[in-house]
């Protein structure tokens, strides 16, 4: 029972990251983005790839196991991972955008996250791979409840994440044109604001984040060419769940979905697990379509 | 003649460029002038405004302010042409508070400038300065309008244009915007503004254009358009009969 909160927790905070980026892009460029959940795969590979250039020349900081490398990786990784997102905008969205239609964008996304995944498996191959070998030894934090430190590195990064994310939109220039741009893109045009900037960074923000969950879930689990269809469902229950555009809403739904998750798998066979998020989407568009925190980018309000 | 503020060539302007609204307008602002455009629906009012103001694309014709090419022009650089422009509905971000709406409109400006015209901005709208730290959304009608043009003001700009700015407001809330629009132009800001209060916006204009079906019909100063039985019959025919 523990366990499964602890698990829930964790598997709910790499959500949460992927969800965020993924509730910044579709608030501000307004269209769901299948592709979104990719970035976290291609994060991902991008990390254990700058990993292999570089190798482990410094060895892993204890007690986690990896190091600067991993660390220095992921930068490398996040940057890399924010190229092909505007790669991406640039040659494939921009076009669509000019389209009257808003699912011709939307299939649009499909194709790309198709073409993405094919991509690493093509580059990586299919085999579950790690970024490094080391054995861990679970810590017990509670009585029935133990925890790798690596697990815990990933709920301290995701908090810092949150409260850094909550700082630069309600505290910057950039934060603030994103909220405004999410809100009315003609009005903030006629304001002065360049929207084309605003959305580049969008693209950037949403990458990086992207990555940062794709390392961890790597990091925790395995690098696999699926990672990111296995979250497409989860990542869009956790946005749908906290309200597109909202940022905290991402987060509370991204554990929500988490927690769902890993206590399903105590009542209900493990090959039900899947069907979670999709059962939790379906209640919400339900009962409550605009989210439970329904808003605009910026989070509660 | 001096050169005009704006000025407005057979400007042809629609969201799509094989349906045009804005069949080839004509006209021209002065400097510290206050212009009313008036006609039925339809007539291609606010479509002008949001043509000149770079929101509807310009398919052909010419806008220059201060003698400056502007078609065609980014919009988002409006602002620092010297143009601002106040949109109908929406005209403010329900989901900031009001400074964080000012910020917003002062964004191209330095830091402390931006705060510096912000609290002069305050100073002018005194209403606003009490609800600072709320989100616009409480904002009544006539706030927000005033809202609106404060921070259209933030740019120092020549011209403000203002679509039907007396659009649901209380009459008596409507006499307060058109003093406070009066009050802007003796500071030397031009207005050209769409109104459907006819009545009230040709007491304070200097000139008045009337549109119908997306072109020039008639203008003047504004005492001679509120005494033209033509205009009556362009509302009443609804453009339909020639001059």
């Amino acid at each position: 029972m523990l366990q499964a909160l602890a698990d829930g927790i964790l598997s709910g905070s790499i959500i949460a990251l992927g969800a965020i980026g993924l509730t910044l892009t579709m608030g501000i460029l307004r269209f769901a983005n299948f592709a979104h959940a990719e970035l976290v795969t291609w994060g991902a590979y991008m990390a254990l790839a700058v990993l292999g250039l570089t190798g482990a020349f410094l060895g892993p900081i204890a007690p986690f196991s990896f190091g600067i490398p991993l660390i220095f990786a992921t930068l490398v990784a996040a940057v890399l991972t924010s190229l092909l997102a505007l790669a991406i905008d640039w040659l494939v969205y921009r076009p669509l955008r000019q389209h009257t239609n808003h699912l011709t964008i939307v299939f649009g996304s499909f194709g790309v996250s198709l073409l993405v995944r094919m991509v690493i498996l093509l580059i990586f191959g299919g085999a579950a791979q790690y970024y490094s070998r080391t054995l861990q030894i679970a810590v017990p934090v509670l009585p029935g409840m133990r925890i790798l430190p690596d697990q815990l590195f990933t709920l301290g990064i995701t908090a810092i994440i949150v409260v850094g994310l909550h700082f630069f939109l309600q505290k910057t220039r950039l934060g603030l044109a994103m909220r405004a741009l999410a809100e009315n893109p003609e009005l903030a045009r006629v304001n002065g604001l360049d929207t084309r900037v605003v959305v580049r960074w969008t693209w950037v923000i949403g990458a990086s984040l992207a990555t940062v969950a794709g390392v961890l879930y790597g990091l925790t689990v395995q690098l696999r060419p699926e990672i990111g269809f296995h979250l497409i469902l989860p990542l869009f229950a956790a946005v749908i769940l906290g309200g597109v555009g909202n940022v905290f809403g991402a987060v509370i739904g991204g554990l929500i979905v988490g927690l769902a998750e890993s206590f399903a798998v105590l009542i209900v066979p493990a090959g039900y697990k899947m069907a979670v998020p999709f059962i939790i989407l379906l209640a919400v568009l339900y009962l409550r379509p605009t989210g439970i925190f329904a808003g605009s980018v910026g989070g509660a309000k | 003649m001096n050169t005009p503020l704006l000025e407005v060539e057979k400007v042809v302007a629609g969201y799509r460029p094989d349906l045009p609204i804005v069949h080839g307008i004509s006209l021209n602002v002065g400097e510290a002038e206050m212009v009313t455009i008036i006609g039925p629906n339809g007539a291609g009012k606010s479509t002008l405004i949001k043509a000149i103001a770079g929101v509807v694309p310009i398919s052909s014709g010419r806008v220059a302010l201060g003698g400056r090419d502007i078609t065609r022009l980014p919009t988002h650089t409006m602002a620092a042409a010297s143009i601002a422009y106040v949109p109908q509905t929406a005209n403010v971000f329900t989901t900031l508070t009001i400074n964080e709406n000012l910020l917003v409109g002062a964004s191209s400006l330095p830091k402390a400038e931006a705060q510096r015209r912000i609290e002069l901005g305050y100073e002018n709208f005194p209403a606003l300065k009490d609800y600072r730290h709320k989100k616009a959304r409480v904002l009544s009608g006539g706030q927000r309008q005033m809202l609106a043009v404060a921070r259209a003001l933030l740019t120092e700009p020549r011209l403000i244009m203002l679509d039907e700015p007396s659009a649901g407001l209380s009459p008596l809330m409507v006499s307060e915007v058109f003093q406070r629009l009066k009050a802007l132009v003796e500071t030397g800001v031009a207005i050209l503004m769409v109104e459907q209060n006819a009545k009230a916006a040709l007491a304070i204009s200097h000139r008045t254009y009337v549109f119908a079906e997306g072109r020039n019909r008639i203008d003047g100063p504004s005492k001679s358009i509120a005494e033209d039985p033509e205009v009556a019959s362009i509302y009443l025919g609804a453009g339909g009969r020639k001059r």
